[in-house]
């Protein structure tokens, strides 16, 4: 007990050490942190009628990008598998990195939810038992299952092997290693069931397609990764930490063939659509071509099927992949372009025209904007205290003192531009 | 949903434990107002309608009358009358009648208590033109004429078709929503978390959400109520067509407000399971057809051309 709280009153002492840019970004992330609050409290008073939704679009912003970042959760594990074929190292590093960003990503899915709900004060509603969780018949209470199951576990995974650290035992990997690889289907089944959650609706033909699963997996395997990568450069960067090239070229690699096989299984649904030109064609068109006049996701779409295509080509081309320019540039292209397709470019024209062909444009209000907002920043602020305590942790720099009761810092700055070693910010020479 | 399987979900006594400590906690942090304060936390911790025992309906039901009597300055009740053994109910729609008037749809909202502003309808009247039948990729639905009906067209009223597969009530995470036994799908707003899973699985638009605070003019407020039925809903959960649970159930029963009120005898509605009732009579000898068949939702809700 007692350790457990000296570890804790340590990590504290920790993230309230930094350099200068460490400090300025927790206050930018707090600040907007705070504007996402007064802007949850205004729609707490109102109702949600602050927002652009209404009974025709009855799920917005919100909910798609809950739907987008249950991608990227499961994503940043499902890392895991190429750190341990190819055996990047210690994969119980790659882990507590890639389960860190799972455990913010979840932790963003779960508020996002809250703040899309009438009543989030009666959550208890669903804790089986004591609420009436309709369980196993909603794919709803399959979500509020797997997801808090999926944090539970990369939770535990995580400070099982930190905590460790932390006290200069070596994590016995007969327990986390069976964990970790349970993480995995967990992962998948995040996805899988999110996924199902719009697939098993009769009433939503743009939903109702069998190949939707595989299609949410696939551009997870582009977001997650696009993002991990993001962060394995600038943790690279600014802290200690190190990571090979080899390992970063190799998620490049394996975005590209997840955005290709993302391409095709967009590419088979489009097909069918338009060949057999149904009247379930309409949603579709309402998102590709725009319907009756109403074209609000059109530009959208466009936008990211221009940068998922862009991306595809950087990662594939062995040259781009390798220049760290385009290499960065692939990742945001990627990420954003799957956010628009997996977010509103997936949940929106579920809902145009409604089930009784009605047509309302739906656009995020300034509430769900600031919101929305306020979100990301808690995610980012989430990870962000997390890594501060992990990488020190991992790099031996943040461990229990001699006399076994205080800590020791031996990174005091973390976010500084760190020399580089071994060249790892090489440019292509041919 | 079958008796069985209510049983299931009785688990009081670890509820209570676990609702006692939650009540301790929470109350130490945040206490509403002094007055106020009894009623939010009954409310808060109110349990699953199915759940509540006899002597806890009384409770529930004393609470909500007090508190709706005194809003709407009249004596309210707030009925939880049963189902009637024997009894589903059907509704049939006479689109060769139907002039698209939509007096059905303000003496819903009339009868039903829904919010005037923001404006809540349970029935959608659906203007489609003649030559193309019954295509809701081609209806209007906000036509507006001096007079109706227009030449070359048709109507047709949209509302719950109290589905005996419902998607709906399949969907809810909470089971906030459900089938009754004399085949109504009803709502209990004090337990609906307000999530709109189920208007997502609705084929037939027929799910309301309030959006905002709900507007009721005190005055227009009927009194007549049933907790499953027309109450007073607060902002945040979804509402629906009862047929009018609240006339219908009771015995001598009364018609839905919609089939009361309509001008030219469209509507019809009556007991399925009495081989003698009008409703039978016409799925029998009319051409009748239900909406989006296809999707196996089954309704019990059937147009028909009489002539
Ligand atoms: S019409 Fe919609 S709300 Fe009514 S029972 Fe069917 S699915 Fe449920
Ligand atoms: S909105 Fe209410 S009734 Fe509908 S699915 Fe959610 S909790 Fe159930």
């Amino acid at each position: 007990m007692k350790n457990i709280w000296n570890f804790f009153a340590g990590t504290l002492v920790l993230i309230s050490k930094g350099s200068k840019a460490y400090y300025c970004w927790v206050l930018f992330l707090l600040v907007l942190m705070a504007i996402g609050a007064s802007a949850y409290v205004h729609q707490l008073n109102e109702g949600l009628i602050v927002t652009a939704m209404r009974d025709q679009v009855s799920w917005g912003f919100y909910i798609s990008n809950f739907t987008f970042m249950v991608g990227v959760a499961a994503a940043a594990v499902l890392l895991v598998i190429p750190a341990y074929v190819y055996g990047w190292g210690p994969i119980k590093e790659f882990a507590v990195l890639g389960e860190l960003l799972a455990v913010s990503a979840i932790v963003m899915c779960l508020l996002f939810v809250t703040v899309d709900i009438g009543h989030p004060e009666r959550f208890w509603h669903l804790i089986p038992k004591i609420g009436l969780l309709n369980f196993p018949q909603s794919l709803l209470a399959w979500d509020v299952v797997v997801l808090n199951t999926y944090l539970v576990l990369n939770l535990t995974i995580s400070i099982y092997i930190l905590y460790n650290l932390y006290y200069k035992r070596e994590p016995n990997h007969h327990f986390y290693t069976p964990l970790v690889l349970l993480s995995i289907p967990s992962a998948i089944s995040i996805h899988t069931v999110t996924a199902f959650l719009y697939n098993g609706l009769g009433a939503r033909p743009f939903w109702n397609s069998s190949i939707l699963v595989p299609r949410f997996l696939a551009s997870a395997f582009c977001s997650g990764p696009a993002f991990m990568l993001l962060i394995f450069l600038l943790v690279r960067k600014y802290t200690k930490f190190k990571i090979k090239d080899e390992a970063i070229q190799k998620v490049a690699e394996i975005m590209a063939y997840a955005m290709f096989i993302n391409l095709l299984l967009l590419g088979a649904e489009l097909f069918k659509e338009y060949y057999t030109d149904t009247i379930h064609l309409a949603s579709v068109q309402y998102l590709f071509q725009g319907l009756h006049g109403h074209s609000a996701l059109v530009p959208y779409i466009w936008t990211a099927m221009i940068f998922n295509v862009t991306a595809f080509f950087l990662f594939l081309i062995p040259a781009t992949r390798r220049n760290n320019i385009t290499l960065v540039i692939g990742c945001i292209l990627v990420f954003v372009g799957v956010y628009i397709e997996k977010g509103m470019g997936l949940v929106i024209p579920g809902f145009i025209p409604d089930t009784l062909h009605e047509i309302y444009e739906y656009s995020p209000s300034g509430t769900e904007l600031l919101l929305a907002m306020g979100i990301w920043a808690t995610g980012l602020f989430v990870y962000t205290m997390l890594l501060r305590v992990a990488i020190p942790i991992l790099n031996r720099d943040f461990h229990v003192a001699d006399d076994g009761v205080g800590s020791y810092i031996g990174d005091q700055m973390f976010l500084i531009q760190q020399k580089p070693e071994e060249e790892p910010e090489s440019v292509e020479t041919h | 949903m079958s008796d069985t399987t209510k049983n299931e979900y009785i688990q009081h006594k670890s509820r209570r434990k676990f609702l006692k400590g939650l009540a301790a906690g929470v109350g130490l942090i945040a206490m509403p107002g002094k007055d106020a304060s009894a009623s939010v936390w009954e409310e808060f911790f109110q349990k699953h309608f199915r759940e509540l025992s006899k002597d806890e309906l009384k409770v529930v039901i004393g609470r909500l009358e007090k508190e709706y009597s005194k809003k709407f300055a009249k004596q309210v009740t707030v009925k939880t009358t049963p189902p009637i053994e024997g009894v589903l109910y059907g509704y049939g729609l006479d689109l060769s009648r139907c002039i698209g008037c939509r007096r059905c749809v303000y003496a819903c909202v009339k009868e039903n208590n829904q919010s005037r502003d923001p404006q809540i309808h349970w029935i959608r009247v659906l203007q489609l033109d003649k030559e193309k039948g019954v295509d809701l990729s081609h209806a209007e639905h906000y036509y507006n004429p001096e007079k109706v009906p227009e030449k070359g067209h048709f109507y047709m009223p949209v509302q719950c078709q109290q589905c005996e597969k419902p998607p709906c009530t399949k969907v809810c995470p909470v089971q906030a929503t459900w089938k009754e036994n004399d085949g109504i799908v009803v709502v209990d707003y004090n337990w609906c978390i307000g999530c709109r899973y189920c208007m997502a699985a609705c084929p037939y638009g027929a799910r309301h959400f309030n959006w905002g605070k709900p507007g009721l003019p005190v005055a227009e407020m009927n009194p007549v109520t049933h907790y499953l039925g027309n109450r007073p809903r607060p902002k945040g959960v979804v509402e629906k067509c009862t047929f009018c649970i609240q006339r219908t159930r009771e015995q001598p029963g009364r018609y839905p407000a919609c089939e009361e009120i309509c001008p030219v005898g469209a509507r019809k509605f009556g007991n399925l399971l009495d081989p003698n009732s009008e409703i039978r009579y016409l799925i029998e000898n009319k051409r009748v057809f239900k909406l989006k068949d296809d999707l196996n939702t089954q309704p019990k809700f059937f147009y028909f051309y009489a002539t």
